[in-house]
């Protein structure tokens, strides 16, 4: 069982939280001419490491806010976990 | 190779079976090859096999960072079925049930192919409806699909949940009689003797740490047992892929996931088909051994761990339970996981790339085992023509850019979301 913890609510079960994938990803922006190669890579392609891994998580159960992780995809540690305003350097 | 018969048998009782041949030999690896097959699993041996037998191409190595077999040929429920919606599966993995059907024979390896059927059960009537259109699907491409009703499902597992105040009651369920089971460990084994009889070498404990590639051509693969060279290589490494995809600057439209399976304690023969449950994910059938074989759903983040957390394992087995009360009486032997290549509309991805003399097989998520002989087939064309089998044509990696996606059930990598 991973223990995560919520930035707002604390240490609490895996069972309480849904994933929400790679965090790294950046929305091509708007109003601006998109190629649909940029298009594709959003929506498709991912760095998929194995080690660290920013990825975003929801306290669904809970305080239902959305967050980022810093997990270990071979180990399944969770290094830090932070809120989604926090300006904290995004790993790529 | 000596082929083993009934006769071999008994010669070999008067030894006490100590004089048996090595069914594949451990080679050093040579300077060079005209083929590398990175990725000793199912697909990778299926390969390299179909590339002597077929195509007479016999100066192929398998590269495997482990042992052969120890990755998810060894890890799978062992499931064989084609029921599916779009054509482009349905003929791929039709193909592949034609193949299970004689690979005993052709491997001279008993693969323990067993047409059991699979159950697809349906809980409302909008599952009946769609059960029904997808049964039609299979049956305009020549596959064998029929719609049961409650009573029918009720004759072939009387001992699901049948009460008036089930939550998911069973309304009838879609049968293919050609789907079943093989013995996951043995496919491995067979293609190996197989490959290796061609003159195939098979060179386990040798891992890809990098790859050799200038003017946009592939020339070798760097390995922990010294550089090899080769005209052209196939990645057939299953939930790896990214990882040498990034030693060769390439990304892929995949993620690692894990995803985990079990088995109970052995009993005695209860269940003879492969049934899943409708209302959630999770399916089930019983080993030759006794054990109850059971799998569902993805864990549900990226992991190359090859070990899931038991949440998990918990809301699958109460599906089990839900489905099959008397589970609850059962005890878990042992649980493992495995990781796989999710792409993202979840179906395989076999092709070239950019890079000339570099082909790909990826992507086979969580139904790679049961293709394990056509997906060989394809891919041996793949690499030994340069183009593409006419049966992977629709699995190429530039749908993810043409929008040519084969979206099974739209889920893609988030198939805990269905």
């Amino acid at each position: 069982m991973l223990e995560i913890k919520c930035p707002y609510c604390g240490k609490r079960s895996q069972n309480e939280f849904a994933y929400g994938g790679d965090a790294t990803i950046k929305r091509p922006k708007l109003n601006t001419e998109v190629s649909d190669e940029e298009w594709d890579t959003f929506v498709y392609y991912r760095k998929n490491p194995r080690g660290d891994h920013l990825e975003l998580w929801q306290h669904i159960s809970g305080c239902r806010q959305w967050f980022k992780a810093k997990r270990n995809t071979a180990t399944h540690e969770i290094i830090e976990t932070y809120e989604l305003s926090s300006n904290k350097e995004e790993h790529s | 190779m000596k082929k083993y018969s009934v006769f071999s048998l008994i010669n070999n009782a008067f030894s006490y079976h100590q004089n048996w041949d090595v069914a594949w030999r451990d080679p050093e690896p040579k300077k060079e090859y005209e083929v590398i097959i990175i990725g000793g699993g199912g697909h990778g041996l299926a390969t390299a096999y179909y590339l002597a037998k077929n195509f007479n191409i016999r100066n192929v190595a398998i590269l495997e960072k482990g042992w052969i077999g120890g990755g998810n040929v060894g890890r799978n429920t062992t499931i064989l079925r084609s029921n599916y919606m779009h054509n482009a599966n349905n003929l791929f993995y039709e193909k592949g049930m034609q193949m299970w059907r004689d690979l005993s024979q052709e491997l001279n390896y008993n693969v323990m192919y067993s047409p059991r059927g699979i159950l697809n059960l349906a809980h409302s009537d909008a599952q009946m409806n769609t059960y029904s259109r997808r049964g039609n699907s299979m049956r305009l491409n020549g596959i064998d699909a029929k719609l049961l009703n409650r009573e029918d499902v009720k004759k072939m597992i009387p001992f699901a949940d049948f009460s008036s105040n089930c939550r998911f009651p069973i309304f009838g369920g879609l049968f293919q009689s050609s789907g079943g089971t093989a013995r996951h460990d043995a496919v491995a084994w067979g293609y190996a003797r197989g490959a290796d009889d061609h003159g195939i070498d098979i060179i386990q404990n040798c891992e890809v740490t990098g790859f050799d590639v200038s003017n946009g051509k592939i020339k070798g693969v760097q390995t922990s047992r010294g550089n090899i060279k080769a005209k052209k290589i196939g990645l057939c490494v299953a939930g790896s892929t990214s990882l040498l995809a990034e030693k060769l600057n390439m990304t892929l439209p995949i993620e690692a996931h894990v995803l985990q399976a079990c088995v109970s304690e052995p009993i005695k023969p209860l269940l003879d088909q492969v049934v899943t449950f409708g209302a959630g994910h999770f399916y089930c059938s019983q080993s030759d051994k006794g054990e109850m074989v059971m799998g569902g759903d993805l864990d549900g983040y990226n992991s190359y761990a090859q070990r899931g957390n038991l949440p998990t394992i918990q809301h699958v087995l109460t599906e089990g339970v839900a489905l099959f009360p008397n589970l609850s009486r059962l005890k878990m032997l042992r649980t493992w996981g495995g990781i796989m290549d999710m792409s993202m509309d979840t179906s395989p991805i076999i092709d070239k790339t950019h890079i000339d003399g570099l082909y790909l097989n990826c992507g086979w998520c969580y139904g790679g085992f049961k293709a394990t002989p056509v997906s060989g087939l394809t891919f041996a064309h793949t690499i030994a023509k340069d183009e593409v089998h006419e049966l992977n044509a629709p699995f190429r990696l530039d749908r993810f850019n043409t929008g040519h996606l084969i979206d099974e059930k739209g889920i893609g990598t988030k198939t805990w979301i269905s």
